[in-house]
């Protein structure tokens, strides 16, 4: 559908899985390209937070200080919402952040495979969440749990009707939580692809796609920032759920 | 069609357990999404949970408790450097009070000593005056002697004086009739009056 047309563009090309070695075959275990870019993720993570603190520096580094940063992020998001009882799953939440920011921005390299734009990739994430908040929420507080959707704050009369939406509104969590980060970097790496492809057929006037590619590019820094922001936010926000049911 | 497509991919999923053949995938990249092929799945969720759990791994075992060791040892640090600068604090307070207590002391014993320097002076001068004044007592008790050892010979001379004058005048004025003793007595009684 894309290559109808004039210009063979080809933007939905760059979130096709492959094999990184050639071949055809798909299986489970097949190193592909999902498989390299999810490597460079954590050699990107490995870099800034491990090599980049080896020096335990009073004074920081430019990386421990980002590191630092994104550590005192997470840490002081967590401990406002979820208070001291929160930062048991810190380690958790900080690892889910530091994937999901780090593969946001890989995205951006040109050439690069974005990981999150994949729906197995950020519907494995959402799910891992919903499962633990609710694993840990039975598991905490036993049928107490239940007082999530059993809104006490509200008229009675109102308050089965409020159980149901506020059940529905529970299940669907995993599905609005990985839909928005999967259709947020997709959109903006498919935006840029096509300007890219306008780019190379327009000649001389390829500069307005590349100043429109420069601007979108801009956007999407901050998309990729916000958006594994608004991931681990939410995350948090569920997790308060577990730890404190009926805490509305 | 981009639907049918699916579905296939997804049947095909079902039926090799996990295993899709690769050309299913690229047949979906032409239709539709390729984030809907559901053959990579499997291939994409095995990758992301060795992923994650490695991320866990080296965060929560390596990264996390060290970031967490700076910071406390930078409060830590922090919070040193600043009881040390109340210490000097307190140290430089204390040492600016014994200067002051020092000084204070210096100047009562400067003042002390010029009281006693004072008092031996005001003593050694009591002393001389004194001795000065006794001295000048028995000076003039001796020159009154001798002014009244003088006076007393002036006033022998004068009568003398008196005397032969006139016992001069009388022999002068009625010769023959003088009586040096009456006129002794009498210029003698004069003499004293």
């Amino acid at each position: 559908m894309a290559t109808e047309g004039g210009p063979n563009i080809h933007p939905m090309e760059q979130f096709v899985v492959k094999p990184l070695f050639g071949g055809h075959e798909l299986n489970w275990y097949t190193p592909t390209n999902v498989t390299l870019w999810m490597g460079i993720a954590v050699l990107v993570a490995v870099t800034l937070l491990i090599i980049g603190t080896r020096r335990r520096a009073i004074v920081p580094t430019r990386s421990q200080l980002l590191a630092e940063g994104l550590y005192g992020f997470v840490y002081k998001m967590i401990e406002d919402i979820n208070g001291k009882a929160g930062l048991k799953y810190f380690p958790y939440i900080f690892t889910l952040f530091t994937f999901i920011l780090i593969s946001n921005t890989l995205g951006l390299v040109p050439y690069s495979f974005t990981t999150t734009s994949q729906a197995a990739v950020t519907v494995v994430l959402a799910l891992a969440v919903f499962l633990t908040v609710t694993t840990i929420g039975l598991v905490k507080n036993g049928v107490g749990f239940l007082k999530v959707f059993w809104i006490t704050s509200a008229p009675l009369p109102l308050r089965p009707i409020l159980a149901i939406i506020e059940i529905i509104s529970y299940f669907v969590r995993p599905v609005s939580h990985s839909i928005r980060l999967m259709g947020n970097m997709m959109a903006g790496h498919a935006v840029i692809k096509v300007f890219a492809g306008f780019a190379g057929v327009l000649g001389l006037f390829s500069f307005f796609p590349i100043i429109a590619i420069m601007a979108v590019l801009g956007l999407e820094l901050i998309v990729v920032f916000i958006q594994a922001y608004v991931f681990t936010i939410l995350t948090v926000i569920y997790m308060n759920d577990a730890l404190h049911p009926g805490g509305h | 069609m981009a639907s049918g497509i699916r579905l296939a991919a997804l049947t095909s999923l079902l039926a090799s357990g996990g295993t899709a053949a690769f050309a299913a995938a690229e047949e979906g990249e032409k239709t539709g999404m390729p984030q809907l092929d559901f053959g990579t799945y499997p291939n994409q969720i095995f990758w992301l949970v060795v992923t994650l759990l490695v991320l866990y791994f080296l965060l929560s075992r390596i990264a996390l408790p060290r970031i967490a060791s700076i910071l406390s040892e930078r409060q830590g640090a922090i919070a040193r450097d600043l009881e040390q600068a109340e210490e000097l604090r307190r140290k430089a307070v204390a040492a600016e009070e014994a200067y002051k207590q020092a000084l204070a002391d210096a100047r009562a014993e400067a003042n002390q000593i010029i009281a006693e320097a004072k008092a031996e002076i005001q003593k050694e001068m009591d002393a001389a005056n004194a001795k000065a004044e006794a001295e000048i007592a028995a000076r003039t008790a001796e020159s009154e002697k001798r002014i009244a050892e003088i006076r007393s010979g002036m006033m022998q001379a004068v009568e003398d004086v008196a005397r032969d004058t006139a016992v001069e005048i009388i022999d002068a004025i009625l010769p023959g009739i003088a009586d040096p003793k009456l006129v002794a007595d009498t210029v003698a009684a004069k003499v004293k009056e």
